[in-house]
């Protein structure tokens, strides 16, 4: 396994597969929950985490967790207060992306690649890196699995989930930490501006072909690993970014799939 | 035996009271609606009772051990979610197959277990809604207006359905409803409600209500000619919102 992780490439799909088995259950819960956005403001956010971590000389990783969890929380508060949601949203995910690019511009003793942060630089995944996003994945997969049950209860309905004893805000609240530690990992993979995409698309794709919830995430993160794979051949063969190559086979995955849903319906 | 009692309760939502000076209570076996025009703190009333809403004063007292079955007024489930009838009676606890039918035959859905929530009709859904309410054998079953969007014979069906669950079960019911015709004739008691108890009792004792006929007197001809009798009252009108309710005790 050691030397079988001495490839770079090789350590950068394990990566890709390792975020995107994270995501596909996280984000069956977004598009159920209609929160499509909101993990786009809590990847925005992230961008000014990176800027404040090299500032105060803290590791990215930690920078991002926290400005992504701020993000999240501050979403989810104002959720319940019957705001327009998505001009909110649009508002403060803008702003934070806006806010951390001039950020990172101000601090002048960092030399920084900033496209490294907004579209990933998954080829210079280190060992250390494996074992975080690893770590990070697995976390997400264990506190979605533990809390399922309540998790879709709550999803399906506040009331419904309260009447059988089980708090909406609390299982909201497990969202947003799954949802910003995914950010956090998933950024060296597909950073910034593509994280949603992981989230969503994989999800999108596997609606049509489940028939239970748990199916449907079983499907997104194959979905999610083959991309991952496919994305990491392609990016190798033509040369191309890895991250935005991941989420185009994504896409692709996606686009056959309400294909053979079209195809369906029309029989 | 009392299942719940309310005293005093108030609920403000911002600056805005919703509820007040609300005493509620209901006893083991007996059908209980809340009528009321829109806006009076129906629903927000039974979100008290489940413990979704926190009032802002006042007390609530349950029975020890209580359970509740809870028909939402509204679940939308949104189309993105693959939910089969029998994985959503799974939710948030998983049951034995044999339990899921009985509930689903009970409600009267017993075909429907292997079909998607989303392709079902409101008449189904409300029947799954409600197998899933008394899967728990619930001690009180709560609808919030379990019948909108039914026709006139789905909803007569549906109310006469709630009398044979309560027969069965022997659980206590509380509802919210606007039919009020139906509602008079399939409840022991009635509680107009309008932010206050503006009156409560036997349906015949509230259709003859002052109060209730200011409420609900012009679009309910129909409905009150079946229980309008002489009735002489005792109230008090220039202070329509502040009067006490003798009958009320009388319960």
């Amino acid at each position: 396994m050691t030397a079988f992780l001495d490839d770079f490439l090789i350590r950068a799909t394990v990566a890709g597969i390792g975020v995107a088995l994270a995501a596909a259950p996280l984000g069956c819960f977004i598009v159920w929950r209609r929160m499509a956005y909101f993990g786009d403001a809590t990847a925005h956010a992230a961008i000014l985490g990176v800027a404040l971590a090299l500032a105060f000389n803290l590791s990215i990783m930690l920078g991002t967790l926290v400005m992504a969890l701020a993000m999240a929380v501050t979403v989810s508060g104002l959720s319940g207060r019957g705001r327009a949601m998505d001009t909110m949203l649009g508002v403060l995910s803008h702003s934070a992306l806006a806010a951390g690019l001039v950020a990172v511009s101000l601090l002048q003793d960092v030399r920084l690649d900033l496209s490294a942060y907004l579209f990933g630089d998954i080829l210079a995944v280190g060992r250390t890196d494996l074992a975080v996003i690893w770590g990070g994945a697995a976390l997400v997969m264990i506190l979605i699995w533990a809390r399922w049950s309540a998790l879709l209860t709550a999803t399906l309905s506040a009331d419904l989930a309260t009447a059988a004893g089980i708090d909406p805000r609390r299982e909201q609240m497990i969202l947003t930490l799954a949802l910003a530690v995914t950010v956090a990992v998933a950024i060296k993979v597909v950073g910034v501006l593509l994280i949603a995409a992981l989230l969503i698309i994989p999800a999108a794709a596997a609606r049509s072909f489940a028939r239970t919830p748990e199916t449907m995430a079983l499907i997104a993160a194959g979905f999610g690993a083959v991309s991952a794979l496919l994305g990491m051949a392609a990016a190798y063969r033509f040369d191309t970014p890895a991250g935005p190559s991941i989420v185009c086979v994504a896409a692709l995955i996606f686009a056959g799939a309400a294909l053979v849903d079209l195809g369906r319906r029309a029989a | 035996m009392t299942l719940i009692t309310l005293t005093d309760i108030a609920v403000r939502f911002g600056g805005q009271t919703v509820l007040h000076d609300v005493d509620f209570h209901i006893d083991r076996g007996e059908i209980v609606t809340i009528v009321g025009p829109n806006g009076s703190g129906k629903s927000t009333l039974l979100r008290v009772v489940i413990g979704a809403e926190r009032p802002a004063s006042g007390t609530l007292k349950r029975a020890r051990g209580l359970r509740i079955g809870y028909v939402p007024q509204k679940l939308h489930i949104d189309p993105t979610l693959p939910l089969t009838v029998r994985r959503f009676l799974d939710l948030p606890a998983r049951i034995p197959d044999a339990l899921a039918r009985d509930a689903l035959d009970q409600a009267g859905a017993g075909a429907l277990g292997g079909r998607q929530m989303a392709d079902l009709s409101g008449g189904q859904f409300q029947r799954v809604l409600l197998a899933r309410a008394i899967l728990s054998r619930p001690d009180l079953l709560i609808l919030d207006e379990p019948t909108q969007g039914l026709d006139q014979p789905g909803s007569a069906a549906f109310y006469r359905r709630i009398a044979a669950l309560r027969a069965e079960l022997g659980c206590a019911v509380l509802m919210v409803s606007h039919e009020l015709h139906v509602v008079m004739a399939a409840s022991d008691r009635v509680i107009c409600l309008n932010g206050h108890v503006c009156c409560a009792g036997a349906p015949e004792h509230v259709a003859s209500a002052p109060e209730y006929r200011a409420l609900f007197g012009t679009g309910t001809q129909g409905a009150l000619a079946l229980y309008r009798h002489d009735h002489a009252h005792g109230h008090d009108h220039d202070h329509p919102h502040s009067h006490t309710h003798g009958h009320e005790a009388a319960e």
